[in-house]
């Protein structure tokens, strides 16, 4: 249990997906916004990577050893047939909810965070609890930055910004102070 | 549809739609390789070699794929070019290739590349989508020059390993650590703001004065 | 005249579709798509042939430099397997070397033994090191130390890599290895004075090392002291 939450936290904070990876930066800089739409967000990136999680093992488990070549490709089909079920599952849950995440929801196939946990839970040898705590902590770490990130940007609409750095130029210093203040995290989890 | 030369297909990339900078495209390779000036160098060169190879099948084979399965065939074609250049990038300078890590596989879903598929080499013969694909891959290798440079000159006092200032430079180590990506693009679309602002400002006053020219 | 141009339907403006937009049948989309997959099926098996050798071989020689490094240049090294807690020379047919840790016995052209090279990882001060040590089980003395992998920060915690005063210490350490602060030390055969402003990433080393001892130990007594399986 203690190397699961530890797996967990350090995908969530010490080594953050966004803030150290840089990770799922096209919803982050186009999502944030709003944190309504960023817990959404966060939530669907969640519910792909649990699925992908428990495919990619499967994958990893019986059909890579014999190919490992393909791994690239498995993968891809994976995750673009999770978004495929999620999007389809969202659709009848919830249309509003489908509504609200509208073109976002596609775009998690081109997220490059979802593949990179794939691959890394396959470099890293997880096996099939650990990978979904890997997940989970991924999930929740991207939803978290997603979430913060909203927030700075709701209240800095309300402030005076130079006109130089309004846009992107202000969300990536915004980012870079957050990754600054996550590398905090970093020694969270040595034992002494 | 605009007609374009050739030159401007080729040109088009490089600079004033630009991938990384312009058009906000393949932000995580950008921001995760460039802490030295070698890894970006080696990202460029794989990302230039993933989008030319892809281009050049796609607008080669563009009347045999149906609409349907355009996109899913895309993807196939530029999975298949990276995980070449992965398997060939590990046994040639394994190095580098244990620094770039996960990253040189998340080329394949690289919106820019995709993105040009798409918009471009799905449509235009061979030698345009080359020349597009070209331009918009080193376009994609300035980007990365420009913040692996800065990242790497402050953050380690070197560049391409050689060291710059002597042993008595402090680094601002900040500059190759996460944060530091991102605060260097911001503060590199900061200065491109600006530059654009003034170069706005100064073709308005140069053309015919504007009634509301006055007020401002 | 205003309802056209309300109406999204651009389908007047735009030129007539060439005839291969028209609605594939299934045949051809799996056509398609079975055709393209099976040709870069192809290439990839084809480069994968092509660079497999050259990447075990480069993987192989990683793991010798470092061995000659950490066993001080043995001239020739074997492979132990750590199966269910203990030492064994072979693995069963079935069984694949990946899937075991590994430690390498170092000899001398004499055939006397050096030492055993150790390979571990644990999580650091950012994320996982891993290192190996070569180990002398007669003095109990650490021979050398490599840290391999690491994500330490540039400049403070990579240190346990470019800092060589302190990787130089870890030869003819005894064990169990003990971290102390620079100038608290008093001396002790089995101590380390650990790097300043790297004290997490240090205490990891060591914490490394001493666990993987821990736990090879009773397994190299067994191993050595019943002879060879």
């Amino acid at each position: 249990m203690n190397n699961l939450l530890l797996i967990l936290i350090s995908a969530m904070v010490v080594n953050n997906f966004t803030l150290f990876y840089f990770l799922g930066l096209c919803p982050f800089m186009g999502v944030s916004g709003r944190v309504e739409t960023a817990l959404r967000m966060g939530a669907a990136n969640l519910f792909v990577l649990t699925i992908t999680s428990i495919c990619a093992w499967f994958l990893y488990a019986f059909i890579l050893p014999a190919a490992p070549y393909l791994r690239l490709i498995s993968f891809i089909v994976v995750i673009a047939s999770s978004v495929q079920i999620v999007e389809i599952a969202i659709k009848k849950i919830s249309p509003a909810l489908f509504r609200a995440l509208g073109i976002y929801l596609p775009l998690i196939t081109t997220n490059c965070a979802i593949l990179f946990f794939a691959i890394q839970s396959t470099n890293k040898g997880y096996g099939f609890i650990e990978s979904l705590f890997y997940a989970w902590g991924a999930g929740l770490g991207l939803t978290l930055a997603l979430v913060l990130m909203a927030s700075i940007r709701e209240d800095s609409e309300l402030v005076t910004v130079p006109e130089v750095a309004k846009g992107t130029a202000l969300t990536f210093i915004i980012a870079g102070c957050l990754s600054l203040a996550f590398m905090g995290f970093a020694g969270l989890l040595s034992a002494s | 549809m605009r007609v374009t030369t050739p030159q401007q297909d080729f040109t088009r990339g490089i600079w004033r739609e630009n991938p990384v900078l312009i058009q906000m495209l393949g932000l995580c390779p950008a921001l995760a390789v460039t802490n030295t000036v070698v890894n970006a160098i080696a990202m460029g060169l794989a990302t230039f070699f993933v989008l030319t190879g892809s281009s050049l099948l796609v607008s080669t084979f563009k009347k045999l794929i149906p609409n349907q399965v355009r996109i899913s065939t895309y993807i196939v074609i530029i999975a298949t070019f990276v995980t070449v250049i992965d398997m060939t990038l590990q046994a040639a300078v394994p190095d580098i290739h244990k620094e770039l890590g996960a990253f040189i596989a998340l080329i394949v879903v690289n919106c820019m590349i995709l993105g040009r598929q798409e918009a471009f080499a799905s449509k235009k013969p061979v030698g345009r989508s080359l020349l597009d694909a070209a331009g918009t891959g080193i376009g994609f290798m300035i980007a990365l020059l420009i913040l692996g440079t800065f990242r790497e000159i402050l953050g380690s006092g070197s560049v391409l390993g050689f060291s710059l200032f002597g042993s008595n430079f402090e680094p601002w180590v900040v500059f190759v650590l996460p944060p530091g990506g991102f605060l260097t693009i911001g503060f590199v679309l900061l200065g491109l703001n600006a530059y654009r602002k003034r170069r706005d400002e100064r073709a308005t006053a140069l053309s015919p004065a504007v009634p509301q020219e006055e007020a401002a | 005249m205003t309802e056209e141009n309300l109406t999204t339907d651009t389908a007047q403006d735009a030129p007539p579709p060439p005839p291969q937009q028209e609605e594939a049948s299934p045949l051809r989309l799996v056509l398609t798509l079975g055709i393209a997959g099976a040709l870069a099926g192809f290439l990839i098996v084809f480069v994968y042939v092509a660079t497999l050798p050259i990447i075990t071989a480069n993987k192989a020689a990683e793991l010798r430099e470092a061995i000659q490094l950490v066993l001080g240049a043995p001239d020739q090294f074997d492979t132990l397997f750590v199966v269910d807690g203990e030492l064994r020379e072979e693995l069963d047919a079935g069984q694949a070397p990946e899937d075991f840790d590994q430690i390498y016995p170092g000899y001398r052209d004499d055939g006397t033994q050096i030492g055993y090279a150790i390979q571990a990882a644990e999580f650091g001060f950012q994320d996982v090191v891993r290192l190996i040590f070569g180990y002398d089980a007669e003095t109990q003395e650490i021979l050398g130390m490599l840290v391999l992998e690491h994500k330490e920060t540039p400049g403070l915690g990579d240190k346990i890599v470019k800092d060589l005063a302190f990787v130089g210490q870890f030869v003819e350490t005894t064990t169990p290895v003990a971290g102390v602060k620079v100038g608290a030390g008093t001396g002790a055969e089995n101590e380390i004075d650990m790097i300043t402003g790297a004290t997490i990433s240090s205490r990891a080393v060591i914490r490394i090392i001493n666990n993987a001892l821990e736990r090879l130990n009773p397994m190299i007594d067994a191993y050595s002291g019943g002879g060879s399986r």
